[in-house]
């Protein structure tokens, strides 16, 4: 693995489904941040962190974590990162430590070092009375927590969470959320999708806005607050930099029917 | 508008639009060309049926069909039959009634009558199982009608009754799973249940034959003059229903009174409790199941063999698994009673054995796979994890591999004693049997979660038939090399162009 100030470093991203869905994505997210990635439904969000995590497989363009290419040495850059969906991607029929076991299992941690941070984390996430449970009569909250324990067993370097915090409470949202922020004080990479801007505001370091494939602003709230040009909340500069992009984009298919 | 908003009609009709579409929308895929096909399909199955129906039946109409002792013998064994597939099938949807929450929240939120879905939900049940009876039935029963007489046409009322009872029989063992071991049993004991009723006395009597005649026909046992003369007389109530079947009114109008009748009593003892029940059985995703006391050391090990000490925890804890398991291992349980009364004989008798084996290696082979490699629920987690694809396939496949094995070994092991040659050759084309359907499983692979296993067939068509076909024709392949046949040749092709026309048609490259 190269040196690179760069956790995350994307470049020339193409991926198309029935339409483009992701077009020339230029993104870099520097080593030890927090980046939160906003859009509107539909952007290309998540489809651009299901490439990073190598859920799908992009067209054109390269990435590149840690310095490692995904595409030449996908194993390489799989073994520091770990993937968070909204959706928890956990067993029925398995209990919080014996999935932290198999989690640790595949990243090939060290037996007595996972299991002594699998204690760690389901004590730090309020799991303990449950770890001896099957996973299968858990609510949303508890799967996300346990998903959320599996992701960090294997001590990642680079985090990717879509909407991690879907369908929480504000006890379990804040938990992760704390854990998340304590992540990054430890030197981790965050990247995380949220429609809740009110946490991007608060966590983030520097916040991307992505829409119809494209990163359309990119900076801390300050400097976008600064391209608007007046002081607003951040729905209000995520707004302005949507409905823009929005009329600029009929605009042109408007001159493009004249 | 054809009724009443929340009548019993109302909810019948709603129910029935709901089944037809999904009905449909299984067999065809939403597909006008594909409903010409089923039609097609289904009227040659159904004139090839009645063909062999004729050919089966068409002697004993010749010789002159006479309501004697041994006639209604055979009759009534032969409904019997028919019946514990019926009580199986009805046992499968009540279970279903109560735990399948599609819609059944909503409707227990309205301020509708539990009680009238519950009394059109059991109709439904003895419908369908009618219907699953008639199917089966209906060629025997068209043709002794059109060659004896229309008086046979009567029958169809008599498993009109029978579903009757086959679905309020159920219902009442439904109920009391309920009161017995609570919702949280209920359903895998009755799953039990149904496996055990619709392969038990199929299995009973095959048993018997095997012990009793030293062959394996079902019918060898109702056809044996020792046992009709130990039966009652043929006025006794007992040959009533086969009586009512040949048209005999007084019995018919008895048998139908008894069915509904017992039907009736049923739905209005238990409605009354349907809604408790189904919300207690709604509470059972919510309940959490403890899995050992104390903090286990984790182990060290490879990746491999981590993934596949997964597959094999999950396949041992899959509460649907196991009723299909079961199933398998009854199925064996001839083969394996004629094994052991054979034993010392010469080779020739086990040639019975291999085409049974092979195919239930195949079968059991097919659906571990289908668990193990498209049913992961944690398939992003894996997709994500520094290991190989290939390696995560790999150890799947080991993983079924030793599943199957540890099944099939102890019978293989027997068959040693007896027959070095026919152990290898059986051992060779289960291992061949299972290995294709592993392979199938492989190219049509598609994420879903473990919870679709039911349903797995109509994720893929293609592969349900390659996988069945493949099974068929290896054990008969086994079965030819077993007898030195060069004829073997022929299934064997056969097997090997189902592969590859499976393996055309899979969806390459469409997989990350």
């Amino acid at each position: 693995m190269s040196e690179t100030p760069y956790a995350l470093d994307i470049a020339g991203l193409t991926k198309s489904f029935d339409r483009p869905v992701v077009k020339d994505l230029q993104l870099r997210v520097k080593a030890g941040e927090f980046y939160a990635l906003l859009g509107p439904n539909g952007a290309g969000k998540t489809t651009i962190l299901r490439m990073v995590a190598g859920l799908l497989q992009p067209e054109s363009g390269s990435i590149s974590v840690f310095g490692t290419d995904t595409r030449t040495d996908p194993l390489g850059a799989k073994s520091v990162i770990a993937w968070v969906s909204d959706e928890p991607m956990v067993y029925d029929r398995l209990t919080p430590y014996e999935y932290l076991e198999f989690v640790a299992g595949l990243w090939q941690v060290d037996s007595r070092e996972a299991q002594s941070r699998a204690t760690e984390l389901i004590g730090w996430l309020g799991l303990t009375p449950h770890a001896h449970e099957r996973c299968g009569g858990f609510s949303k909250g508890m799967l996300q927590k346990v998903a959320l324990a599996g992701a960090l067993v294997h001590d990642p370097k680079l985090i990717i969470l879509d909407e991690p915090l879907t369908g929480l409470d504000a006890g379990s949202a804040r938990q992760v959320k704390q854990v998340l922020l304590d992540k990054v004080r430890q030197g981790v990479t965050v990247i995380m999708t949220t429609h809740i801007l009110e946490v991007a505001e608060r966590m983030a370091e520097r916040i991307g806005v992505i829409n119809h494939g494209r990163l359309v602003a990119e900076g801390t709230l300050t400097e976008l607050r600064a391209r608007i040009g007046r002081e607003s909340t951040l729905e209000e500069i995520f707004l302005d930099l949507v409905a823009q992009k929005e009329m600029d984009g009929e605009t042109a298919a408007e001159a493009a029917a004249a | 508008m054809i009724s009443t908003p929340s009548s019993m009609p109302w909810f019948a009709a709603h129910e029935w639009r709901l089944m037809w579409r999904d009905g449909i929308a299984m067999m065809t895929g939403g597909y006008k060309t594909r409903t010409i096909a089923l039609v097609f399909t289904l009227v040659t199955i159904a004139a090839l049926m009645h063909l062999f129906a004729n050919a089966m039946v068409g002697p004993w109409i010749d010789a002159g069909v006479v309501a004697d002792k041994s006639t209604l013998v055979l009759v009534t064994g032969t409904g019997f039959l028919f019946w514990t597939v019926m009580l199986s099938q009805a046992l499968e949807s009540i279970t279903r009634a109560y735990y399948s929450r599609s819609d059944l929240d909503l409707i227990l939120s309205s301020p509708s009558s539990s009680r009238t879905l519950f009394a059109v939900r059991t109709g439904i049940t003895a419908a369908t199982t009618l219907l699953l009876a008639c199917l089966l039935a209906s060629p025997i029963v068209n043709v002794l009608a059109i060659r004896d007489g229309a008086h046979w046409l009567l029958a169809y009322l008599v498993f009109g009754a029978f579903s009757a009872v086959a679905t309020a029989i159920a219902v009442l063992i439904t109920i009391g799973l309920f009161r017995l071991v609570g919702p949280k049993r209920t359903r895998l004991i009755s799953q039990i249940i149904a496996a055990v009723v619709g392969a038990g006395f199929v299995i009973g009597i095959q048993a018997a034959a095997i012990l009793h005649f030293g062959n394996m026909s079902r019918f060898a046992f109702l056809t044996d003059a020792d046992f009709i003369a130990s039966m009652p007389d043929t006025g006794s109530l007992l040959w009533a229903p086969a009586r009512a079947a040949m048209g005999e009114w007084l019995s018919l109008i008895v048998i139908v009174v008894i069915g509904f009748g017992a039907l009736a009593g049923v739905i209005a003892l238990a409605s009354s409790s349907f809604g408790r029940h189904a919300i207690a059985a709604a509470g059972v995703s919510n309940m959490r199941t403890a899995q050992g006391h104390g903090e286990l050391a984790f182990r060290p090990r490879g990746q491999k063999q981590q993934l596949r000490v997964k597959e094999w925890k999950l396949l041992a804890r899959d509460p649907w698994l196991l009723s299909q398991t079961l199933m398998q291992i009854l199925y064996l349980v001839p083969p394996a009673l004629f094994l052991w009364i054979s034993y010392g004989q010469t080779a020739g008798t086990y040639v019975v054995v291999i085409p049974v084996l092979v195919m239930a290696a195949g079968q059991l082979a097919g659906g571990l796979s289908w668990l193990a490699i498209s049913g992961e629920d944690a398939h992003d987690l894996v997709v994500t994890a520094p290991v190989s694809g290939r390696a995560v396939l790999m150890a799947k496949i080991e993983a079924v591999g030793v599943a199957v094995a540890v099944v099939f070994t102890p019978l293989i092991a027997l068959m040693l004693f007896a027959s070095l040659e026919l152990a290898l050759t059986t051992a060779a084309f289960a291992a061949l049997s299972s290995g294709s359907a592993t392979a199938i499983q492989l190219w049509f692979r598609v994420p879903m979660r473990r919870a679709m296993f039911r349903r797995r067939q109509v994720a893929s068509r293609v592969s349900t038939i390659a996988e069945a076909l493949s099974s068929i024709f290896w054990a008969g392949t086994g079965v030819l090399v077993a007898g030195n046949q060069w004829l073997a040749l022929l299934p064997a092709t056969l097997a090997v162009v189902t592969l590859f026309v499976a393996w055309s048609l899979s969806p390459k490259g469409k997989r990350v």
